[in-house]
C-alpha cells in the first residue's frame, strides 16, 4: 500500500516549462496558488486505507479542467511530489462548503468525494493563498456537471449530456454552451468541430464498406475486391478533400490525417492560458506556455526569432483569446524565473528577440564571414538582405546580426547612396606604421582574394581567377603576366602554393609582372618577374 | 598603384569602408589613425597648409569607388567614396587633439595642417639661419617664405649632393610656408629671444632681426 498515492491518484505528465500536458479537448478552467490535498479514507471504502499512505500534498498549483483536477508542486526541483491528476468522471460528490465559526479562521477548504476501483476517499483542498475560491468551486460544479470527457469518448453521445442541468453555465463564464457540452475555443476549436464532422461522415462510410466486404466473402469475386480497393481510396480522398475545404487552399496533395492532426496543432492551443482561468497566475502561466509553443516555430526559425513574430503566431494559435504585446513582454519577461530552455535578447538596436539558450552567435558569424570573404562581396560588401538569404531569416533580424558582427570587429560598414553595405573588417590588416604595407598572414589576407579588392579594373585578380588566367605553355608549366607589380597578388600566390617549392625569378628585360608555375610531379612551382623584383622563397 | 598626381595612394585607399566614418571604437581607432598617416602625408608632400571643409579636396574622394557605385547622379550631393563633413571634421579633430592640426575658426570650416608642429617649424628657421649665416641678419616675412635667398640655397644644395635634398633640408622645408605657420614659428622665437620682429609701413614688410 506504500505506492497508495501513486496508483490511488494518476500522475499527471508536464511540459519542460512545468505546463501540463493537456488530453484532446480538454480546457483549463481554473487556477489556484499554494494549494493542500489532503485525503482521508472514508467509513464506505471496502479496502481500509491508512491515511499515512497518502503523503500530504503540500503548497502547490490546482488546475482545474474540463475533464481533470490537477495537482502540480510549485517549484518542480526542488519539491520531491510529482504531479497527479484526478479525473472528475471519479469524482462522486462534492460537499457544500461548511458554514461554521471555525470555518472563518482556517483557510477555505473544497472537499469532494472520489473513487476509483471500487476505493473511495474524501479529498480536501486547503487554499492557503489568495484566489477566487467561489468561482473555483463554481467552476468545479460547472465541469463535473458537464461531462467533457463523456464528448470525447463518444463523439455521438457528446449532445445527449444536454439532460444535466445546465444552471451554472450563466454563472460559469460561458465555458458551455447552452446544451452543455464544452464550447470550443479558439481556431482550433472550430477546426475541431470541422473535424468531428468529417469524421463522423467517415464513420458512416466504412460502415458502408463493412457490409460491402461481407458480400465480397459472399460472391466470391475478384471485381468485387477491386471495388472495395477503389473506395477505399475514394475515402482517402474525402479524407485529404475535407482537410483542404478546412484550409481553404486549393493543395489536393494536402494529404494524410496525420498531417491533418500536425496542421491542427500548429494552428490552434487547444487551452489558451487566459486571465479568467489563470487569475493572478496568468502572466506565469503565460509565459510557461508561450515557453512551450516557441520550440517549434524557433527551431524553425534557426534558433532566433522576431518577438513581434511570435506575436503574430502565439496569437493565431490562440484565435480568440488574443494577448496584449504588454502580456507577451511580461511572459517573455518572467522566463528568467523559470528553468526553460529559451530566452529573451534584447539587441542594442532595441530589437527584441526570442532565441534558444544554447543558441551562439559564434556559428552565424562563421557564416557571416565565409559570406563577406566571397570575392564579389570583397568588392562591393553585402546588404542586410543578401544577409538574410544566405542565413534564412529576416532582413531586419540579418541586420541585427551583422550590426553585432561589426561591433565584434569582423565587419564594417560602408554607407553610400546605394545603402548601407557591409565590408570584411580589413582595418586590422593594415600595418600602421607603413601605410603602404599590409600585414601579411592575417587571415583575411590568405583566406581571402585580396588582390580583386585592392585593384579593381584591369589588374584585379582572386584566387578562383587565378587558375583561369594562367596560360598553360606546356604539360609542365604555365604562366601569366600583368602590367602592374601587385604585392598582394603575390602574397595570394604564395599563400596557394606554400606547401609547394615556389621560385621566384628576375627577369630584368621585361616590365611588369609574371607568374609562372611548373609542375613537376607533386611540386608546383611559381615564378614572379617583374623588372626591380629579385625574390626566391622556397619552401617544403 | 592608385596615385594622385605625384602622390603614391595606398592600397586600402580603394576600400570602401575607409571612406565611411566606422562606428565601433576599435575599428574606427585604426580607421582615423590612417586618416591622420594619409593626410599628414599627403600635404607634407603637396605642400598644403590648409584644408577647408567644404571645399574640394582629392584626398576626401576616391573617385574609383564613385564610379563603381550605381546611381552616379547622387554621388553629386554625396556619394560613394566620398567622405561626409562630419567624418572629415572627425578625422581633422584628431590631428588637431594631437597638436598636428589647428582649426582656424570656431565653425571648425578650416584647418591648418602641422605637418610639423610649430615648435620643428621653429628649429627648421634656426637651421636655416645657421646654414646660411644669417645669425645677425635682418630679413622681412615675404623674404624667409619666397625670398631668392631660400630659394638660391635650395638650388646650390640640390646640385652638390643629391641625398642631402631627400630629408629636412630647412630651405626647402621654408619655402612657401604657410604665412600663420611662419609667424607663429617667429613669435616662439622671439619669445626665447632668438629674434625680433619689427612692424614695417604694411602687414606685408614685417622685419625679423635674428640674433641667434
Amino acid at each position: 500500500m506504500s505506492t497508495a498515492t501513486t496508483s490511488f491518484f494518476e500522475p499527471a505528465s508536464v511540459t519542460s516549462s512545468g505546463r501540463p500536458v493537456l488530453h484532446q479537448a480538454e480546457v483549463e478552467c481554473h487556477l489556484l496558488s499554494s494549494v493542500d490535498l489532503e485525503t482521508e479514507p472514508t467509513t464506505t471504502a471496502t479496502t481500509t486505507i491508512n491515511s499515512l499512505d497518502f503523503p500530504a500534498l503540500k503548497s502547490g498549483l490546482g488546475i482545474l479542467t474540463t475533464h481533470r483536477l490537477l495537482w502540480l508542486p510549485s517549484n518542480a526541483t526542488t519539491d520531491s511530489s510529482s504531479p497527479i491528476s484526478i479525473p472528475l468522471s471519479s469524482v462522486t460528490h462534492i460537499f457544500s462548503p461548511k458554514k461554521s465559526i471555525k470555518s472563518m479562521f482556517h483557510s477555505p477548504r473544497i472537499r469532494f468525494q472520489v473513487s476509483v476501483h471500487s476505493r473511495s476517499v474524501v479529498v480536501t483542498l486547503v487554499i492557503r493563498g489568495k484566489g477566487d475560491i467561489d468561482g473555483f468551486l463554481t467552476k468545479f460544479w460547472d465541469c463535473w456537471r458537464g461531462r467533457a470527457w463523456e464528448i470525447g469518448n463518444d463523439s455521438g453521445g457528446g449532445s445527449s449530456s444536454g439532460s444535466v442541468p445546465a444552471s451554472g453555465s450563466v454563472s460559469g463564464g460561458g465555458l458551455y454552451s447552452s446544451d452543455g457540452s464544452v464550447r470550443l475555443v479558439g481556431v482550433s476549436g472550430i477546426l475541431r468541430k470541422e473535424q468531428e464532422m468529417w469524421e463522423s461522415t467517415d464513420k458512416s462510410l466504412q460502415e458502408a464498406f463493412h457490409d460491402l466486404n461481407a458480400l465480397m466473402i459472399m460472391t466470391a469475386m475478384r471485381k468485387a475486391k477491386e471495388m472495395v480497393i477503389l473506395a477505399e481510396k475514394m475515402r482517402q480522398k474525402l479524407l485529404s478533400g475535407s482537410s483542404s475545404q478546412s484550409s481553404s487552399g486549393n493543395d489536393e496533395e494536402m494529404g494524410s490525417k496525420e498531417e491533418m492532426q500536425d496542421w491542427l496543432l500548429s494552428v490552434g492551443i487547444v487551452s489558451p492560458v487566459t486571465k479568467e482561468s489563470a487569475g493572478a497566475m496568468y502572466h506565469q502561466q503565460l509565459s510557461r506556455q508561450l515557453a512551450d509553443f516557441v520550440r517549434i516555430p524557433l527551431e524553425k526559425a534557426g534558433g532566433m526569432i522576431n518577438l513581434i513574430d511570435i506575436y503574430c503566431l502565439f496569437n493565431r494559435a490562440r484565435g480568440t483569446e488574443l494577448i496584449s504585446p504588454e502580456d507577451l513582454l511580461q511572459a517573455c519577461s518572467l522566463w528568467e524565473k523559470f528553468d526553460v530552455p529559451v530566452m529573451l535578447r534584447k539587441f542594442d538596436s532595441g530589437v527584441k528577440v526570442i532565441q534558444n539558450k544554447s543558441h551562439s552567435d559564434e556559428e552565424v558569424f562563421a557564416r557571416i564571414k565565409n559570406l563577406v570573404s566571397k570575392p564579389e562581396a570583397l568588392r562591393s560588401g553585402i546588404t542586410a538582405s543578401d544577409a538574410a538569404m544566405t542565413l534564412g531569416i529576416a532582413p531586419a533580424m540579418a541586420k541585427e546580426h551583422l550590426l553585432t558582427a561589426e561591433s565584434k570587429g569582423l565587419l564594417c560598414r560602408d554607407i553610400s547612396p546605394d545603402g548601407f553595405r557591409f565590408f570584411i573588417n580589413l582595418f586590422p590588416e593594415i600595418n600602421s606604421d607603413d601605410i603602404h604595407m599590409m600585414n601579411s598572414g592575417g587571415p583575411y589576407l590568405v583566406s581571402s582574394s585580396m588582390s580583386c579588392l585592392w585593384k579593381p579594373g584591369e589588374g584585379s585578380w582572386d584566387l578562383f581567377s587565378l587558375d583561369k588566367k594562367l596560360v598553360a605553355v606546356s604539360a609542365q608549366k604555365s604562366e601569366t603576366s600583368t602590367q602592374h607589380y601587385n604585392r598582394l597578388l603575390m602574397q595570394r600566390i604564395f599563400s596557394h602554393f606554400t606547401r609547394s617549392a615556389i621560385k621566384c625569378q628576375s627577369n630584368l628585360d621585361r616590365p611588369g609582372f609574371k607568374v609562372a608555375l611548373r609542375r613537376d610531379d607533386h611540386k608546383v612551382a611559381a615564378a614572379a618577374q617583374r623588372h626591380d623584383f629579385e625574390h626566391t622563397i622556397k619552401s617544403t | 598603384m592608385q596615385k594622385l598626381g605625384d602622390f603614391k595612394l595606398p592600397q586600402f585607399f580603394n576600400y570602401p569602408p575607409y571612406f565611411t566614418l566606422q562606428p565601433v571604437r576599435d575599428t574606427r581607432e585604426k580607421q582615423v589613425q590612417l586618416w591622420k598617416e594619409l593626410i599628414l602625408d599627403y600635404c607634407r608632400t603637396q605642400k598644403i597648409f590648409v584644408i577647408g571643409l567644404e571645399e574640394e579636396f582629392p584626398l576626401f574622394s576616391n573617385h574609383l569607388i564613385e564610379s563603381r557605385s550605381l546611381s552616379n547622379e547622387i554621388n553629386l550631393i554625396h556619394g560613394a567614396g566620398s567622405l561626409s563633413n562630419e567624418a572629415r571634421e572627425a578625422f581633422l579633430s584628431a590631428l588637431v587633439s594631437e597638436g598636428r592640426a589647428e582649426w582656424l575658426d570656431r565653425g571648425h570650416r578650416k584647418c591648418l595642417i602641422l605637418w610639423h608642429r610649430i615648435q620643428d617649424w621653429a628649429d627648421i628657421l634656426l637651421h636655416f639661419v645657421r646654414d646660411n649665416g644669417f645669425e645677425d641678419s635682418v630679413m622681412t616675412v615675404e623674404e624667409i617664405r619666397t625670398g631668392v635667398e631660400s630659394r638660391g640655397t635650395v638650388h646650390t644644395l640640390t646640385m652638390k649632393s643629391k641625398s642631402a635634398v631627400v630629408h629636412l633640408l630647412p630651405a626647402v622645408e621654408l619655402h612657401g610656408i604657410d604665412r600663420i605657420i611662419l609667424m607663429r614659428a617667429l613669435k616662439l622665437l622671439e619669445h626665447k629671444g632668438k629674434l625680433a620682429i619689427f612692424k614695417g609701413t604694411s602687414a606685408d614688410d614685417e622685419g625679423v632681426k635674428f640674433s641667434v
